[in-house]
């Protein structure tokens, strides 16, 4: 018996859904991020307007000030959906679990020079109840943001400070004791020092505006604050006791990078979109960034002494320097 | 002038590869195969580092290009940041 082989090709009716292909401008392969991203808004069909909000459909662009002619231009460079958001997570988390391991196989935590351990706890600690509000912001954007491409990253942003928050516990029970964490809850609500930040804090969770809150929390406040943190106040700590901390806080520093890249992006797009929206986000940007700056040099102040002013202005620049970059108008 | 090529296996990170190349060599020509990706350039293909992280969205090592490769014809030069496929001639 003889058998002939032959090739057959068989090409695809379609190479990506016909909405994608309109956006692509023609039908080609889409990457995941783009079919899983794209016209995943609901837009239509809503019925009833909602009791507790009778001025906006269900899902409605108008819940914030700024004006896009279309949502979906606000693309995530990281090209995030669940997937690949995941898997990019579990890699930086694996990295930053293999750190503590190491600080607690030898021992480093017991050896922590004493005062270097007793800044770190005051400084850090506490700063997982901002952690937890900017969980709560970031939920609060997907939930009455508009457009997938800007909603998505949003809330991925949220549950990652959810994470923060557990390696400032972490820190906190590594470094010291159960008894760590109440004292730097009293701290978050008596000690005058943080009692700025915790009106910065409890002030964006009544903000209306999710895009503004967008600019409060992701670009503002984690802006200054994780320079602060994790570069100044880390680069201190580690001069002058080795570099236990940076193990401990290597999530959150790397993660604040990874931010600011979509942050930068997403500005810069809404920025460019007209003069009222850049004349908008330059306005917020200016808003939040002196009650950021005021809330914060106390802070600073208790990590660093009389270097913190100079620490927190160097943290401040970098966000202005990014927001030049954006377009924005800085006053 | 000959061609040179270099084929990829089709998947998400080939993708990102194959529209860098596309992008970086106005000249390419696209032959897409059941399950692989072959680009022909006249004389010249370089493969950049930088497009292909702006396609991808995250950091790329060049070498991660090799998990993916099927096949190349060509001299090969390569850098951190670029491969090139030309003929020595």
């Amino acid at each position: 018996m003889q058998i002939d082989l032959r090739t057959v090709s068989i090409t695809p009716l379609r190479q990506t859904y016909n909405h994608i292909a309109e956006r692509l401008g023609a039908d080609k392969p889409a990457s995941r991020y783009i079919e899983g991203t794209m016209n995943v808004q609901p837009d239509a069909n809503f019925h009833y307007r909602p009791t507790w909000d009778p001025q906006h459909e269900l899902f409605d662009p108008r819940r914030t000030r700024l004006v896009m002619q279309d949502w979906y231009a606000l693309k995530d460079p990281r090209q995030f959906y669940y997937g690949a958001y995941t898997q990019a997570r579990a890699r930086m988390q694996e990295v930053a679990e293999a750190d503590f391991e190491f600080v607690e196989e030898r021992g480093l935590a017991d050896r922590y020079d004493d005062a270097a351990r007793r800044k770190a706890l005051d400084f850090y600690v506490p700063l997982r109840h901002v952690a937890w509000g900017a969980n709560m912001n970031g939920a609060y954007q997907c939930a009455y943001g508009y457009g997938t491409a800007i909603t998505q990253p949003c809330l991925y942003a949220g549950m990652d400070q959810l994470g923060i928050a557990q390696y400032l516990t972490r820190l906190g029970l590594l470094l010291g004791n159960q008894g760590e964490l109440e004292a730097g809850k009293q701290a978050w609500l008596q000690a005058p020092a943080w009692q700025g930040l915790r009106r910065l804090v409890e002030d964006t969770w009544v903000l209306k505006d999710w895009f503004e809150l967008f600019v409060a929390q992701n670009l503002v406040l984690d802006g200054v604050l994780f320079a602060l943190a994790y570069k100044e106040v880390d680069q201190v700590l580690s001069e002058q006791a080795g570099p236990v901390v940076s193990m401990l806080t290597r999530f959150q520093a790397e993660w604040g990078q990874d931010a600011n890249k979509w942050v930068d992006a997403v500005m810069k797009v809404a920025a460019a979109e007209s003069p009222e929206n850049k004349e908008l986000l330059s306005h917020w940007y200016a808003h939040w960034r002196g009650r950021v700056q005021q809330a914060l040099a106390p802070i600073a102040e208790l990590a660093l002494g009389a270097d913190g002013a100079d620490a927190l202005a160097r943290s401040v620049a970098a966000v202005d320097g990014r927001m030049n970059k954006a377009g924005l108008t800085l006053a | 002038m000959s061609n040179v090529f270099i084929a990829f296996q089709k998947n998400e990170d080939s993708r990102a590869i194959v529209n860098a190349i596309l992008a970086d060599n106005p000249g390419a020509i696209v032959s897409d195969q059941p399950a692989m990706v072959k680009i022909d350039v006249p004389g010249h293909l370089v493969v950049r580092k930088s497009t292909i992280e702006e396609e991808i969205g995250r950091a790329f090592d060049l070498q991660e290009m090799q998990v993916h490769l099927i096949t190349m014809s060509g001299n090969v030069d390569e850098t951190d940041d670029e491969f090139t496929l030309t003929w020595h001639q």
